[in-house]
Order: structure tokens, then C-alpha cells, then sequence
């Protein structure tokens, strides 16, 4: 997959158009097609997409696009806001009983997650000061009660479990744990088919049982175009509360997720970030948006940043990189930075478009022999060069790599490498301000400023 | 009416049974290939989890060959689309690779909960159980994960190879092969933990395996399949190149079959890496692997929207 976003690509969209004159509802309808893409390719069900399309044409179709010096811009804001507005705006917690114990059901396919988030569920209510305890309700997968037995002894919590039927397993092990002054009871149950009409009789009789306050629907992050009939199902038989997205930390966009939301109405509560216990977090609709969409998960990019850089480097960098300014040189000492922001894989993948490992980023490993690399062929350059890399043609690009004992490609990688950083820098300070909703920021600038 | 609820409805709309959809256009007096019937097509292979790109190369050679061989019904198209994508996962061979000498050593690996560690107690079971086979409890991470492998060896009656949780997967991977050496085992069978395929340290470990067991065996591991979920959507290709990339793969085992999801993703795969897919997984029990069957496969994407009850 080549590095395509969708910026980019609706920019080129309008650049092929703008070049005959006033747009037309026509011309909005071509560049539509860009976003459709996107979000096929982020794995949103297509019956979701052509109805997101729709409504999102009825907007462009509007003034504000068809008169607008940047199209481009105004579309990727109206499917953002289209986006954002479908996930819903706050974040959505766990709704606690009024008399407790708070009795949460986990359900899901096989192996989306359902077992280590709940005892991630159970970890994060812990920390905020309850009494959680578990319940081991899948009797199906060999060991998924030791599994769920091994997570509760990290989190420091009981687990309940039992043996025979399923149901009512369960509903002893709410019993045991209310008896036992827990405040909220976890239930795990044995993943399952949406079409096992027999499995799926068994879940509905669970809850039936136990009477849960929340029933969580567990989604793989990486599901296709059946999330929305898993979605619908379950959210039919079991009338869901919400919905855990999980396996986030990968490259998958998480298109399932909006598919879900759209056939359930129910929100994303929380999302799974890794394999720990640790590893929940609370969902963030603008984030996800910009993911499916393909345009990086910028914000927690940032954080990361802020969390990693210390105050007078975050300073300096921050002074340096101006959109305007951002040059070669500002490039190898943000490389130098990016190297003390931690494992490397993470943070790639945060960027927009570039699934780490894959793409034109695979040869940006900061490691000390790239950096020496991309050293020698930024000192190779004329100053102007470093200035204005768009100057640097063919025959510069061979001086170059001869000069600095590199090749053509090498050369090529690191100008591409630059440009698209330079862009993401860009965008940064467009979410920053966004966000922070500081007045007059500029860039990271207004990011790292004020804070510790 | 809200915005979710008039949402809800439209996706509500029964599956429209879109072959039958597709015979209507045709014999409904087009018969042709026409780009409004190349849209339908494109949508139903969306639904399927082909993809954009995989739709369109797929299209690309329907049109080609509509063009030599002008099917006039609807049937000579849809079977033509038919042999066209069975042809593509037809292509590579499929048989499991025999090992020079024993014992063959077969590596499993993919993300996580994909169903490698059911597929391993499949495979151990049909390669001949007690006697035949030894498991290699190399997920040393996940909790609980070589209890899972154990309770499934136990219950097939194979031996399973397995050290401390935590402790390094190599080791256990070394000492398997070396165990299924010196006990005479026909074939190794190598569980894996499941891992992201962008992180990078997670493949590191993974490649770590792949060269220590190389080492003890004398060559690679005769079999290195990637595990992948059904379900998956386009993600799928990233893990298979990832994969691919990391550990050179021989094959694929698509797991999940039982479900509705059509594991569309699979033509991409074999388009761009010619891996062959050679299990599927049918259900979480031991007998539910089965060799992978290009043409079946097909069948089901085209019938799982009622179209069989269409005359
Ligand atoms: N990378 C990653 N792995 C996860 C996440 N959540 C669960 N897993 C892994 O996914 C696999 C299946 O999880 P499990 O809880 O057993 O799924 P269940 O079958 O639904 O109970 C395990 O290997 C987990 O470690 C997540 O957020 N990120
Ligand atoms: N329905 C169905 N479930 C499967 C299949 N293969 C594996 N599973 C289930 O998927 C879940 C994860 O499987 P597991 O082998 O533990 O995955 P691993 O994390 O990749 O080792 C378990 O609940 C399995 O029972 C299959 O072919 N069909
Ligand atoms: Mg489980
Ligand atoms: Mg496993």
C-alpha cells in the first residue's frame, strides 16, 4: 500500500478540477469517491458507507464547499464532524448500578477479547477505589477459566468459577461475589458465534439470570464487513449497553467499530491498547475518526510527545519547527528527538497512513547507523538545498548520494521521509489548535508551552 | 425519526439476496456485461471483504474475459466470475510439505486470537495423535496460554512440550524439536503467542524462533503457516506481508469458517504473495479442520445470501 491519505488525496482530487473554474455538485460527487475509499479501506461496512455519503454529499454539496479556496479541507471537515457526530460527542463510562453490586456482562465472538477485558475492567475499576470481582462463565475453551483465574491474581481481585452448566455458573458467582461484598461483578463469558442460534440461547438465558446492568459487547478491532451483522445480532438478543473495541494498538483503521455503532446506537466505552491489564483506555471519537480515516491518530501522537520530551527540548524543537521553516536540518534533529519517544513501532503507527513496518517509513529505523546516514546526506546538501529541498532534482539527488556514500533511492527515501513529516507537522498544529483551543498558537509550539 | 434510528432501518433491510439481484439485471434484457451490473458485483464482493483494490482487479479480469467468451446469461456470468476467482486461489499447491526426514516441524503463528493454538491441537489430531505428533508450547506469554495447549493434548493423548510462563518461546521451540527427534515423533507442531504484526519487537521474538529452530532441525521449519481469523477485513493483507516478511510463510489456515464472514481478504493475499491457503478451521472442535477447497470456498461466497433458494 502506497502512502495515501486521504488529504492528499482529495487535495488531488480538487487540483484535477479547480483547473476548470466554479466547482459543481458533479465535481464534489468525484472527490466523494475519495472518501468512500477510505472508508472501504478502513473496513466500514459498505451499506454504512453509502449511507454516510449521502449525507455527507448533502453537505458538500453546499456553499461552503463549492465556493471554498480549500474544497479539500472543508470535505475532510464535513466527514469529520459526520464521523465524530455518529460516536457520539462525551465519552461514555460504565453506568453504575443505585444498588449495588454493578453486574457487567462481556460477550462477544471467539477470541475478540472478552476474557482480558475483563480483567482489564476489572484492574481499571479497582484503581478508581472499588471492589471488583470476576466471574469465570466460559466453560467451552480449554483453560479459559485458568485464563481468566491467572489475570484475576495480577489485577488482586477474586474470581469466581464453578462447573456444569453455563448459566448458572454465572449466576452463582454473581451470587457468591455480592455475598462477598464485591461492588461490581465481572461476567466472562465462552466467545460465540452470532449465528449459533443454540449459543446464542444460552447468553440470553445468562442474562436473564443475572440481570446485568451493562452488557458489553467485545469487538476485534480488526473484524471486517460482518461486524454489522455480529453487531446487530447481538445487540437483537441481548440489547447491549455498549461496546469495547479492542486490539486498537495494531494498524488495523477500526472501520468495524463505526459499522457497530451504526447498526447497535450503543457507544464505544472503552478500547483495549495491548495485551496488559493495564492496556484500556477510554474511547475518543475524534480520534477514531481520524484514524478510519486514515489520517494517524495525531493526537495521542502528541501526548506521547509531550509525555516523552522534556520542557526545554520540546522548547527548542518547538521553536524550530514552524510550518514555514521546517527544514532538513530541523528534520535530523526531530529523527534525534523521535529516538528518545520510545519503541519505535508504536509511534509509527500513530502516524497517518503509515502502517509501521509497511510503506516508506519500513526504512526509517532510527537507529544510530540511519541517523549517520541521513546525516551524511543532509550535510552533503548545499544550504539552499536544505532550505528548499523541492529544488533537489536528478542530477542533484545523484551528487548527493555521492557525496555522502549512499544511493539514489536512499536519497529519494529521506526527501519523501521529509515531506511527509513536514505534513503531519502541519496537521499537528491544526489539531493542536483545535484541541487546545489556545488562540494564536502555533504548531507544537502551543502544545508544549505551560505544561510540565 | 432520528438520525440513528433511520440509520438502523436502512441497515436493517433484509440481505438482498444480491445473485438473485444479479440474474434479474441480466435476464431483465441486458445481458451484458454493463457497468451497472459490474457496480452490483463490486458491492457484493465489498460485502465479502475483498476490498476495493481486490474488487477491481477481480472485475478487471471479468471484463477481459467477458470480452473473449460474451457470456449472454446470467449463469455463464456468474460462473465465469466464479472460475475466474477459484482459478486465482487455485493456483498454488496445497498439499502439506513433506519433511526429508523426520521429524517435520510445523510453525503456526498470527495475531492475536486467531485460532492458532485450536488449529495446533487440530492439526496434532489429524496427523496421527499419540505417538505421531508432539506440541510445542511456545506461547509462554498469554495467561494460561500453555494450560489451554496442555488440556488439548491431554485430551488427544500427545505430549506437549512446555517451560515456566514467561520463559523465552525459542527455548521451548528448540526443545520440542529436539524431544520430537529423540521420541521418534513424525511431526512438531510449534504454538506460537499471538502478536500484532507491527510490533516490531513481537516479530523480532518471532523471527528469534524461526532461526533457532532452523538450527536445531538442520533446515526450516518444513511448514511456517500464518493463522488468520475469517472475519477479518483489510487488515488481513497487512498481516499476512508483515508475517510473510518476518518469517517466510508456506501457507495460510483460515480459521472461523463456521461463521458468515467470507474471508474476502484471501484474493488480495494470494494476489500479491501467491501463499496458498491450506485448512480451514470449521469449528472450535478437533475435527473441525479441513483441507482448504478453492471451489467450495467460492460457493460459499456467492450462496450466503439466500440466493439458493432463487430457481
Ligand atoms: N494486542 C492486543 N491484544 C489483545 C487485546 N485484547 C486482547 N488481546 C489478546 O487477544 C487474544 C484473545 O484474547 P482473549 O481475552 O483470550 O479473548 P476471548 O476469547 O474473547 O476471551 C489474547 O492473545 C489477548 O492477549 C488488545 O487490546 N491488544
Ligand atoms: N467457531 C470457531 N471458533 C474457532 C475456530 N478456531 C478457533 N476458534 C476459537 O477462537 C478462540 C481463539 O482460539 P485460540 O486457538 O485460543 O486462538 P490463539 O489466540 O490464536 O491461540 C477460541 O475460543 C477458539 O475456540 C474455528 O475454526 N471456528
Ligand atoms: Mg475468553
Ligand atoms: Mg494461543
Amino acid at each position: 500500500m502506497a502512502f495515501e491519505r486521504l488529504t492528499e488525496r482529495l487535495q488531488e482530487a480538487f487540483r484535477r478540477l479547480s483547473g476548470r473554474g466554479k466547482l459543481s455538485p458533479a465535481d464534489v460527487d468525484e472527490a466523494l469517491k475519495e472518501v468512500r475509499r477510505a472508508l472501504l479501506e478502513a473496513d466500514v461496512n459498505f451499506r454504512v458507507v453509502k449511507d454516510l455519503l449521502e449525507r455527507i454529499r448533502a453537505r458538500a454539496v453546499g456553499e461552503e464547499v463549492l465556493k471554498s479556496l480549500t474544497p479539500a479541507q472543508q470535505v475532510i471537515r464535513i466527514v469529520r464532524d459526520e464521523l465524530t457526530a455518529l460516536m457520539g460527542g462525551e465519552h461514555a463510562g460504565i453506568q453504575f448500578a443505585s444498588r449495588p453490586p454493578t453486574v457487567i456482562l462481556l460477550c462477544g465472538l471467539q477470541g475478540s477479547g472478552k476474557t482480558t477485558t475483563a480483567a482489564k475492567l476489572a484492574f481499571r475499576l479497582k484503581q478508581q477505589g472499588r471492589r471488583p470481582h470476576l466471574v469465570a462463565g466460559d466453560l467451552y475453551r480449554p483453560a479459559a477459566v485458568d485464563q481468566l483465574r491467572v489475570l484475576a491474581k495480577q489485577v488482586g481481585v477474586p474470581c469466581h468459577e464453578g462447573q456444569g452448566d453455563p448459566v448458572e455458573v454465572a449466576a452463582q458467582g454473581v451470587e457468591a461475589a455480592a455475598q462477598a461484598g464485591a461492588d461490581v461483578v465481572l461476567v466472562d463469558t465462552a466467545g460465540r458465534l452470532q449465528i449459533d442460534s443454540e449459543m446464542m440461547e444460552e447468553l440470553r438465558r445468562t442474562r436473564d439470570r443475572i440481570q446485568p446492568h451493562e452488557v458489553l459487547l467485545v469487538l476485534d478491532a480488526m473484524t471486517g464487513q460482518e461486524a454489522l451483522n455480529v453487531a446487530r445480532t447481538f445487540q437483537e438478543q441481548m440489547e447491549l449497553t455498549g461496546l469495547v473495541l479492542t486490539k486498537t494498538d495494531g494498524d488495523a483503521r477500526g472501520g468495524a467499530a463505526l459499522s457497530a455503532l451504526a447498526v447497535t446506537g450503543k457507544p464505544i466505552k472503552f478500547v483495549g491498547v495491548g495485551e496488559r491489564i493495564e492496556q484500556l483506555e477510554p474511547f475518543h471519537p475524534d480520534r477514531m475518526a481520524s484514524r478510519i480515516l486514515g489520517m494517524g491518530d495525531v493526537l495521542s501522537l502528541i501526548e506521547r510527545a509531550e509525555a516523552a520530551m522534556d520542557q526545554e527540548d520540546a522548547q527548542r524543537l518547538a521553536e524550530r519547527i514552524r510550518e514555514a521553516d521546517f527544514t532538513l536540518e530541523d528534520f535530523l534533529e526531530q529523527l534525534r528527538q523521535v529516538r528518545k519517544m520510545g519503541p519505535l513501532d508504536e509511534l509509527l503507527q500513530m502516524l497517518p497512513g503509515l502502517p509501521a513496518g509497511a510503506g516508506s517509513l519500513k526504512g526509517l529505523q532510527v537507529d544510530e547507523r540511519e541517523l549517520k546516514r541521513v546525516e551524511a546526506m543532509i550535510q552533503s546538501m548545499t544550504p539552499q538545498e536544505r532550505r528548499n529541498p523541492q529544488i533537489i532534482d536528478g542530477s542533484r539527488r545523484r551528487r548527493i548520494a555521492a557525496g555522502s556514500g549512499t544511493q539514489v533511492q536512499d536519497v529519494n527515501r529521506l526527501l519523501k521521509q521529509f515531506e511527509q513529516t513536514r505534513a503531519l507537522i502541519r496537521q499537528m498544529g491544526q489539531a493542536g489548535r483545535r484541541i487546545r483551543g489556545g488562540k494564536g498558537r502555533k504548531g507544537w509550539g502551543g502544545l508544549f508551552r505551560g505544561r510540565r | 425519526m432520528s438520525l440513528w434510528d433511520r440509520l438502523r432501518q436502512g441497515l436493517a433491510r433484509s440481505r438482498s439476496g444480491w445473485v438473485s439481484q444479479l440474474k434479474k439485471a441480466v435476464a431483465g434484457g441486458r445481458g451484458r456485461i454493463d457497468e451497472e451490473l459490474l457496480l452490483e458485483l463490486e458491492e457484493s464482493l465489498l460485502e465479502a471483504d475483498v476490498g476495493l483494490d481486490g474488487a477491481e482487479a477481480i472485475l478487471d479480469a471479468l471484463r477481459e474475459a467477458a470480452a473473449k467468451e460474451r457470456p449472454s446469461t446470467a449463469d455463464e456470468v456468474l460462473s465465469l466470475i466464479r472460475r475466474l476467482m477459484t482459478d486465482q486461489l487455485s493456483e498454488h499447491r496445497r498439499e502439506l510439505h513433506q519433511p526429508p526426514e523426520p521429524p517435520g516441524v510445523i510453525l503456526l503463528l498470527g495475531v492475536n486470537g486467531s485460532g492458532k493454538t485450536t488449529t495446533a491441537a487440530k492439526l496434532a489430531a489429524q496427523l496421527g495423535g499419540r505417538g505421531k505428533v508432539i506440541l510445542g508450547a511456545c506461547d509462554t506469554f498469554r495467561a494460561a496460554a500453555s494450560d489451554q495447549l496442555a488440556e488439548w493434548g491431554h485430551r488427544i493423548g500427545v505430549d506437549v512440550v512446555r517451560q515456566e510462563p514467561g520463559s523465552d518461546p525459542a527455548a521451548v521451540a528448540f526443545d520440542t524439536v529436539q524431544a520430537a527427534r529423540a521420541r521418534g515423533m513424525a511431526w512438531a507442531i510449534l504454538d506460537t503467542a499471538g502478536r500484532l504484526q507491527t510490533r516490531t519487537n513481537l516479530m523480532k521474538e518471532l523471527e528469534k524462533i524461526h532461526r533457532v529452530v532452523e538450527r536445531a532441525l538442520g533446515r526450516p521449519a518444513d511448514e511456517r503457516l500464518l493463522v488468520l481469523d475469517a472475519t477479518v477485513g483489510q487488515n488481513g493483507l497487512s498481516q499476512a506481508r508483515l508475517f510473510h516478511e518476518t518469517v517466510p510463510l508456506t501457507g495460510l489456515v483460515v480459521t472461523k469458517m463456521d461463521g458468515t464472514a467470507r474471508g474476502g481478504i484471501l484474493w488480495a493475499i494470494t494476489r500479491e504473495l501467491g501463499l496458498p491457503v491450506k485448512w480451514i478451521g470449521v469449528g472450535e472442535g478437533l475435527e473441525d479442520l479441513q483441507p482448504f477447497d478453492p471451489q467450495a470456498f467460492v460457493d460459499a461466497l456467492f450462496a450466503g445470501d439466500g440466493s439458493r433458494e432463487v430457481p
